[in-house]
This record gives C-alpha cells, sequence and structure tokens, in this order.
C-alpha cells in the first residue's frame, strides 16, 4: 500500500458515484490542478459509507474530482493521509477545518 | 492468596464498574465502533469524576502521587475497566490517566526533572522503543541499533518497529546496542528527544487494531548526550526484561475483562433470542459454550490474580506472570469467538463490540511477548536455565 493516496482523480457527478459502494474507508477531494483540498473519512456511523459521504459533497454543490480508498482501518488511514499531507506542504488541506481533526502527529516520510 | 476480596477491594471493584456502566458504555454508544478517543469535554469531565474516586493515575508509584493499589487491586480494576467496545486496547478511554514510561522511576534526578515530572503533570509524552524489524521476542539479540560513543555525546543509527505513539511524543526510551560482542550486556537504553536532528518517524503500520497505529522509525547519525542514558551503560535489557514480566499482569486482566463483558452479553442474548420456539439457552450446544466460558473467564482470572498476589508479596512471578498472560490471552480468544457465533450473523457485525473484540484479542495472542514465548518462559523456568 503506498503511503499516499496516488489513484486517478474522478470527477465527483452523480453519474460517476453509481460505482462507488457503501464500503467503509478513505476519500480524497481535488484534482490534478490544485491537488487535495479535502481528506476525508466514511466511517462505521455514515448510513451508505463513502458513497454516502461523496454523495453529500455533491449535494452541496462542490465542483470537484475525487477518488477512494476502501479499508477497514479508515480511522488510522485517515491519520496518515492527513500527516503525510502534513510532511508535504506544512499545513493541512484547505477544505479540512483543523478544529474538527483528530489528534495527529508528525511524520516524516522517507 | 486470599480467596476473598477485602472490603476495601470489592468497594473499590464496585465503584470502577459502576462508573464504566453509568459513565463510559453510555457515551460509547454515539462513537464510531472503532474509537480510542472521547470528546474533549467528555474526557475532562470524566477525568474529574475518576479524581474524586481516588483513582487517577492508576499505576503512578504512591509518593509521587498515585492511589498505591497493590498488584492484586490493580488487576481487579483492570478487569473492570475493561469491559467495554474499546476496552481491550483503551480502557475507559484512558480517563484513569497514564504513569508514563515506568523505567523513568529508576531514572536519576535530573532525568527526572526532564522527563518523568513533566510526564506526571500531563506536559511530555514519551514511547517505549524495544522491538526492531530483526525481531521482537529476543531483544537482547536482535538489537542491532547501533550506539558509537564521540566525546561525551553517544551516535544513533539504527531503526525501530511497531512503536506505540512515537509520532506523538516529545521523548521515547530508545534501546541500543552499546557493545556488539556482549549479547544481553550490551545494551544501553537512551533518553531521547523526537525533535534531535536524525529521529524521523518514517511511517505508520496499518494492523488489526483499526482505531490505533504503530509506527516505525529510523535514527540517522542521531546525537544523545551520555547524561541521557538511563540507569547504567550496557544493563539496558534489564530494564525493558523487568517492564515485560510486570506488564504481563494487567494485559491479562484486559483480556479477562473483555471476556466478562463478552460472556454477560451471550448470556443475555441466548436468554431472550429463539430458534425453533425455544430460547438457544435451551440448546446443549449453546450450553456447553457458555459453560466452556465460564471456565475459562474463571481459569484465567485466578492465574492471573496468583501471579498480581505473588508480585505483591516480593516472590518470583516470572512463571506466573507468562502462564497468565499465556491462558488469558488464548481463552479471551476462545470466549470472544463463542459469542460472535451465539450472536450469529449480528455477532460479526459493527453494530455489537464483538468483531472488534475478535480483531483485537488475535493481537493479544502477539503483543508482550507471543504465546510461544510465554512457554518458553515457563518451560526454563520448570526445567532449568539448561534451555536459554
Amino acid at each position: 500500500m503506498s503511503i499516499r493516496l496516488d489513484k486517478a482523480w474522478v470527477p465527483l457527478t452523480s453519474e460517476n458515484l453509481k460505482s462507488v459502494k457503501g464500503q467503509l474507508g478513505v476519500y480524497q477531494l481535488g484534482d490534478e490542478l490544485s491537488g487535495i483540498t479535502f481528506i476525508g473519512c466514511a466511517d462505521a456511523r455514515t448510513l451508505f459509507g463513502l458513497k454516502g459521504e461523496l454523495l453529500a459533497h455533491l449535494d452541496r454543490g462542490i465542483q470537484t474530482s475525487f477518488r477512494i480508498e476502501i479499508t477497514s482501518a479508515y480511522q488510522t488511514r485517515y491519520r496518515e493521509l492527513l500527516m503525510v499531507f502534513y510532511a508535504d506542504h506544512q499545513c493541512y488541506p484547505t477544505d479540512n477545518d483543523e478544529a474538527d481533526l483528530p489528534r495527529l502527529g508528525t511524520l516524516s516520510p522517507a | 492468596m486470599e480467596l476473598q476480596l477485602s472490603q476495601e477491594q470489592d468497594q473499590i471493584v464496585g465503584m470502577v464498574r459502576k462508573f464504566v456502566r453509568e459513565e463510559i458504555l453510555p457515551l460509547e454508544m454515539n462513537l464510531d465502533p472503532d474509537a480510542d478517543s472521547l470528546d474533549p469535554d467528555d474526557r475532562t469531565r470524566l477525568i474529574e469524576i475518576v479524581k474524586g474516586m481516588g483513582l487517577y493515575g492508576l499505576d503512578i508509584p504512591e509518593e509521587f502521587g498515585g492511589p498505591g493499589l497493590d498488584m492484586v487491586t490493580r488487576t481487579l480494576v483492570s478487569i473492570e475497566m475493561a469491559q467495554h467496545k474499546a476496552g481491550l486496547y483503551c480502557p475507559c478511554y484512558g480517563v484513569f490517566g497514564g504513569a508514563g514510561l515506568a523505567q523513568l522511576y529508576e531514572a536519576n534526578e535530573d532525568q527526572k526533572e526532564r522527563y518523568l515530572y513533566p510526564t506526571l503533570r500531563g506536559e511530555k509524552k514519551g514511547f517505549f522503543g524495544l522491538t526492531e524489524p530483526s525481531g521482537g521476542s529476543d531483544p537482547a539479540r536482535a538489537i542491532q541499533t547501533r550506539a558509537k560513543p564521540d566525546g561525551d555525546d553517544w551516535i544513533i543509527n539504527g531503526s525501530k518497529i511497531f512503536i506505540s505513539g512515537a509520532d506523538v511524543a516529545d521523548f521515547g526510551l530508545v534501546f541500543a546496542r552499546t557493545s556488539p560482542d556482549k549479547g544481553r550486556g550490551g545494551v544501553t537504553c537512551f533518553l531521547v528527544d523526537t525533535d534531535t536532528p536524525g529521529f524521523h518517524v518514517r511511517r505508520v503500520i496499518h494492523t488489526l487494531r483499526s482505531a490505533h497505529y504503530a509506527t516505525e522509525l529510523q535514527f540517522v547519525d542521531m546525537r544523545v548526550p551520555a547524561a541521557n542514558i538511563l540507569g547504567e551503560l550496557n544493563k539496558g535489557f534489564s530494564i525493558a526484561n523487568d517492564r515485560l514480566s510486570r506488564q504481563r499482569i494487567p494485559y491479562s486482566a484486559g483480556c479477562i475483562g473483555v471476556a466478562i463483558k463478552a460472556h454477560e452479553l451471550a448470556l443475555e442474548y441466548s436468554k431472550i433470542r429463539e430458534t425453533f420456539g425455544a430460547p438457544l439457552s435451551s440448546r446443549q450446544a449453546i450450553q456447553w459454550m457458555l459453560v466452556d466460558n465460564e471456565i475459562d473467564i474463571k481459569q484465567s482470572r485466578w492465574m492471573t490474580l496468583e501471579a498480581a498476589s505473588r508480585a505483591d508479596n516480593g516472590e518470583s512471578f516470572r512463571k506466573e506472570a507468562a502462564m497468565a498472560k499465556l491462558v488469558a490471552s488464548e481463552a479471551g480468544s476462545r470466549v470472544v469467538d463463542r459469542c460472535m457465533q451465539i450472536h450469529g450473523g449480528y455477532g460479526v457485525t459493527k453494530d455489537f463490540p464483538f468483531e472488534r473484540w475478535f480483531r483485537e484479542m488475535r493481537i493479544r495472542r502477539i503483543g508482550e511477548g507471543p504465546s510461544e514465548v510465554q512457554r518458553h518462559i515457563i518451560a526454563r523456568d520448570i526445567i532449568g536455565s539448561s534451555l536459554r
């Protein structure tokens, strides 16, 4: 498993979300041009997992792309992606509210 | 060993049991099934309640402000604290407070000022860095991290793996080889600040514990002053070893607590769930599972309390702690598995705690020395040192 989520970006549209299932996991919003703007987690409290979380972003009218990773280790993977982003950019993604973030440590990936 | 709880022990156990049922379980209903932390406001509120109970800082020695529980009482409390969804690895979400690293109580006064006291005040966090990619069960031989003297300093190079909390720690205990030819007599424990140049947390390691990760560390020409040697040069292994034996008792207690809670849920469910017109509890197949649970729990409980009692009496308890750890972790796994089976399809959902316990209990047969190492310790003790 790559430490960074490096799958291709997919436009966030209702058509593209048809193929996303309700599994638990992590996701990112953004695109090639602006990079990662949001890192999210579909945990076991979500009604329809990744699909439900991404649909909620779509319903807010956000024009962006997404990529997902299905994982049962959604909590630790979520924290890892945030820490790796911080290590790369010395800040968190613009659309992640820092007040909502879990307690995070410091990584210095090789 | 007394088979009856004293009045004081009975009161403490009752108090902690009430706390878990009235404070922890209701909060847990609204958390992610894999959560390992509470909302900060809830955490602060519960810590105040625990302080009011006189049980904050359970493992802090009395002379440093801890409640001064003996090991038997501490074991009984651990059994109670584990009886909820996160209870195996995150008993009561940490609101009973940590003691920091037990080895720091053996530090010199300067080191206590810099590391122990700030830890007790909640200003600093530490990690324990022993296991390496070359092995964890035999640290005396597996440690390949090297420390070489350079003036008044030591230069450390190497790596560690499966280290908890290093990414959020301010310092850690790092075990390194200082005399390559001396085996277990050539390992030294260093206090290392995590902002030291050359200290790197390279990656997160995801495990079956989905709310908690371990980390992999790398040390590149990390300069540590000789004043940061904990204990004596080349005597680090005894520091590590003492912790490993003592830690096995509360580790076993956690397994027992989860087994008790799982068994309790299965008992209740078996009385209300009907199949073919009769409750599950009337079926011999289910009765035997429940009977086996009861025996597994009782056996684990007595073996763990015996180890704790020996520790309290100043007797050797290495063999008993190994037996308790072996039996409690394996019995706990069996109990959770049976309870999952009794709950059928519900048992494997995240609506119930069994799937989390099932995953986490599996780690218990490896963590703090796998079952095979416990058997090795017991064999060495009963047969003699020729097995070394």
